[in-house]
């Protein structure tokens, strides 16, 4: 289960008292409740569940992740 | 799509099964529970490429597939109402509940909307004050945000035409049934990236600690999979068990503060029935009773329901990973995703769902 | 956010069992339609050219063979991104006549519209029709108008009747596929779909994607012009490509392999449909031309295409393969294998 994409915050509105964010998963765009990620700002990467935001994208642990993945291959598999 | 795209690299999917297959020198059987995680695995074929060692065991981590035969049928009695509008996610639109389904009852006149989130429920409830708006909560922690950002709304907004029927079910207390099971095989979890992107999996050490079985945090995206698999499988060749996060992107320890919070105002613990499996202690969340305004189980007086599965329906064994889908007589005969006996064949992450697809190449080649 | 999808613009995807009531899904171009062709109307009127069961049957008439088939048109909304009902009426009935190697000569339209609807909306999908019979170069030349009492249509249906005259020496019903054909798809994937969800009540996401809403005869103009031997062609539209190649696997009876990485999807497709859950080869396309060619024909066929208006985005998918006979296997990108299997009805967004 769990179908929860990352998207980009392109602006942030507010809406019967919550912040709103309209997100651009790719140039598809979809408003998503902000209340749960309350220091997103414009330009930062969510990831949107059923209308809401459950947490804000790490864009520096990605890019270690991904790094440690390319890396992968001449070392020995170990804790990260 | 940015952070979606690079964890589909064909060259670091290959990396990564290089190296579980560099560090793989016995067999292991390991269980992811989350059904998007079924589903991504037979949707690019991740256990035909692992190496014949591993077997990966499919856990009850589909909603769709363990709400309780009770709370479809108490739906479905529900959505037959003239004065109901019953919104839910499209997936439970397909279960059947003891007889018929939720398109059942629309076609026979019940009005039923598929709604993306709850909180179009609770718009809709405000646009029109004629209906009583019930939406379906169904879901694993990964959605209660939702759900309970819904009722919160609702309340705020004093209204008094809308309800929730809740079935949340947890995942820690499922993992824990499992690995009591005495015919258990699973040795590590994959555990659901998504509910720990809400939850955080400071719940996991516990189960660590109790049943010495490593549970690694992980996403969905091929490599993330792949990447779950490697960092379990060095684990069970080293004799390690521990909680790792091979999510780190959007999993941290303690999860989402604001999410949590919300959750513990709004949901209790409760008992909660699974379907195929059986009660859990403490493995669901219902609402607490100051939100009891909300509850669709207290605002609508329901006749006795009787819920009877077909008896040749093994969905339980197969959520547990104790047979795989090949192993239930009625698997590709009376059952099939065009007449489904149990939940786990409607679903497009159902395991049996799964199988019936990915088995139709295997007999034939 | 707004209201929640009414499913009167959806459809059950899923098993019906033994129903005694149509549901939406019947319409979807999917497994249960096969089912209500096969278990209702085939036994009913069976014959051996409406057996064919193609989306035109080509008839002998003389000494010409006529290619003759009928559309019905019940888009929810009636405007969307890239066109219109109307548009969309002449382009579908178009399309299944050159898809079954015609030549579209004449189209008639049947309107049954709702008392209430505004004449200035029904003024709009007329002119849109004549345009687009124009630029197709057809004509619409019989039609007649109904209408029903407000609350028992949809605004307006469409249904369009459409003959054409069948290329000589051409045949490209689906048991033409030969193991070791080439698989084409002329352009981008799901883009119809994808547009009319975005304007469709309820779903409220923005999207750029356009309609491909288009005719496609001069797309098969173009491959017999360039003397290429076409096995089959085939318009993907509701159930999506997927729909497609099962029906000319099935038909056939033999294998058909996708290479998913060289499947086209632009970027918005892509988006809109990881979030909404759904497969983009299951999505409708109201504008495509597939088409199975020799191995040795692919590159010609290519170059045909892409040299017209429509087919730039051309491109080799896949082959025909002596494996898995009757089915359509995907192989993924990372270099595992899945089945991608004829849609059951039509699609519903997911969350899990």
């Amino acid at each position: 289960m769990c179908l929860a994409i990352p998207g980009r915050v392109i602006e942030i509105t507010e809406q019967h008292g919550q912040p709103v964010g309209l997100i651009d998963f790719d140039g598809t765009t979809m408003e998503i409740v902000l209340t749960f990620v309350p220091d997103v700002q414009p330009g930062d990467y969510v990831i949107a569940h059923a209308g809401v935001a459950i947490q804000r994208l790490d864009e520096a642990a990605a890019a270690e992740t991904l790094r440690l993945y390319d890396e992968l291959g001449g070392e020995a598999a170990g804790d990260s | 799509m940015k952070h979606l795209d690079e964890y589909a690299d064909p060259v670091r999917a290959r990396r990564l099964l290089d190296e579980i297959r560099r560090i793989t020198t016995q067999r292991w059987a390991l269980m992811e529970v989350c059904g998007g995680q079924t589903h991504s695995i037979i949707r690019h074929g991740i256990d035909q490429l692992l190496p014949d060692e591993i077997e990966l065991l499919h856990g009850p981590g589909c909603p769709v597939c363990v709400t309780p035969l009770e709370t479809i049928d108490r739906a479905l009695a529900i959505a037959a109402r003239p004065e109901v509008t019953l919104c839910s996610f499209g997936d439970m639109l397909r279960v059947p509940g003891s007889s018929g389904d939720l398109f059942g009852v629309r076609s026979q006149g019940g009005d039923v909307r598929v709604a993306h989130s709850p909180l179009d429920a609770v718009t809709l409830a405000t646009q029109r004050p004629d209906r009583e708006v019930v939406f379906l909560a169904i879901g694993f922690e990964t959605t209660a945000p939702a759900n309970v950002l819904a009722v919160q709304q609702a309340a705020r907004l004093g209204l008094t035409n809308f309800s929730v029927l809740v079935s949340h079910v947890l995942v820690p207390p499922a993992i824990r049934a499992i690995l009591d099971a005495p015919d258990c095989r699973v040795q590590a979890f994959l555990a659901a990236g998504h509910v720990c992107t809400v939850m955080g999996y400071d719940e996991y050490q516990p189960i660590v600690d109790r049943y010495r079985v490593p549970i690694v945090v992980t996403g969905f995206e091929p490599v993330d999979l792949l990447d779950g698999v490697r960092r379990a499988v060095a684990q069970l060749e080293s004799g390690r068990a521990q909680v790792e996060n091979a999510y780190t992107r959007v999993v941290t320890q303690h999860g989402n503060a604001a999410a949590r919070a919300a959750i513990a105002e709004v949901f209790e613990v409760c008992d909660r029935a699974w379907r195929g499996i059986g009660v859990i202690p403490a493995s669901g969340w219902r609402l607490r009773d100051a939100y009891r305004a909300f509850d669709a189980e207290a605002r609508f007086d329901l006749a006795e329901i009787t819920s009877a599965e077909s008896p040749l329906c093994r969905a339980g064994d197969v959520l547990q990973g104790r047979i795989t889908p090949a192993e239930c007589a009625a698997f590709g005969k009376e059952c099939t995703p065009r007449t489904p006996l149990g939940a786990t064949m409607v679903s497009d992450e159902g395991t049996c769902a799964a199988y019936y697809t990915h088995r139709r190449v295997t007999m034939r080649q | 956010m707004s209201e929640p999808i009414d499913p009167a613009t959806w459809s059950c995807p899923v098993p019906v069992g033994r129903r005694t009531e149509v549901v939406l899904g019947h319409g979807g171009g999917g497994r249960l339609t096969a089912e209500l062709l096969a278990e209702v109307f085939l036994p009913a009127l069976g014959n051996p050219l409406l057996g064919q069961l193609a989306d035109s049957t080509v008839v002998t008439v003389g000494a010409e063979r006529l290619a003759f088939t009928t559309d019905s048109f019940v888009v929810n909304p009636l405007f969307f991104p890239g066109g219109d009902i109307g548009s969309l009426a002449v382009h579908g009935t178009v399309n299944d006549l050159a898809c079954s190697g015609a030549v579209p000569l004449h189209l008639a339209a049947a309107f049954v519209i709702e008392e209430g609807m505004p004449v200035e909306t029904l003024a709009r999908i007329a002119h849109s029709m004549g345009t687009a019979a124009t630029a197709a170069g057809v004509a619409i030349v019989a039609g007649d108008t109904k209408v029903v009492e407000r609350g028992r249509g949809d605004g307006v249906f469409i249904t369009t009747t459409g003959i054409g005259l069948v290329r000589a020496s051409v045949d490209v019903r689906p048991e033409r596929a030969t193991v070791g054909d080439a698989i084409i798809v002329s352009g981008p994937i799901g883009q119809h779909g994808v547009a009319v969800m975005s304007v469709r009540n309820g779903l409220e996401f923005g999207s750029p994607v356009v309609s491909d809403s288009a005719p496609v005869h001069g797309l098969v103009a173009a491959l017999f012009d360039a003397g290429i031997d076409v096995h089959v062609l085939r318009d993907p539209t509701r159930g999506g490509v997927a729909a497609v190649l099962n029906e000319i696997a099935g038909a056939a009876s033999v294998g058909v392999l996708i290479e998913e990485a060289t499947v086209p999807v632009s970027a918005a497709v892509r988006s809109a449909c990881s979030l909404l859950g759904l497969d983009p080869l299951q999505v409708a396309n109201e504008g495509r031309v597939i088409a199975f060619v020799p191995a040795a024909d692919a590159a010609a066929a290519l170059t045909a295409l892409r040299a017209c208006a429509g087919g730039e985005g051309a491109v080799v998918i896949g082959r025909v393969v002596d494996d898995h006979r009757g089915m359509v296997v995907g192989l993924t990108a990372i270099g595992g294998t899945r089945v991608i299997d004829l849609p059951l009805g039509e699609l519903l967004p997911r969350i899990c």
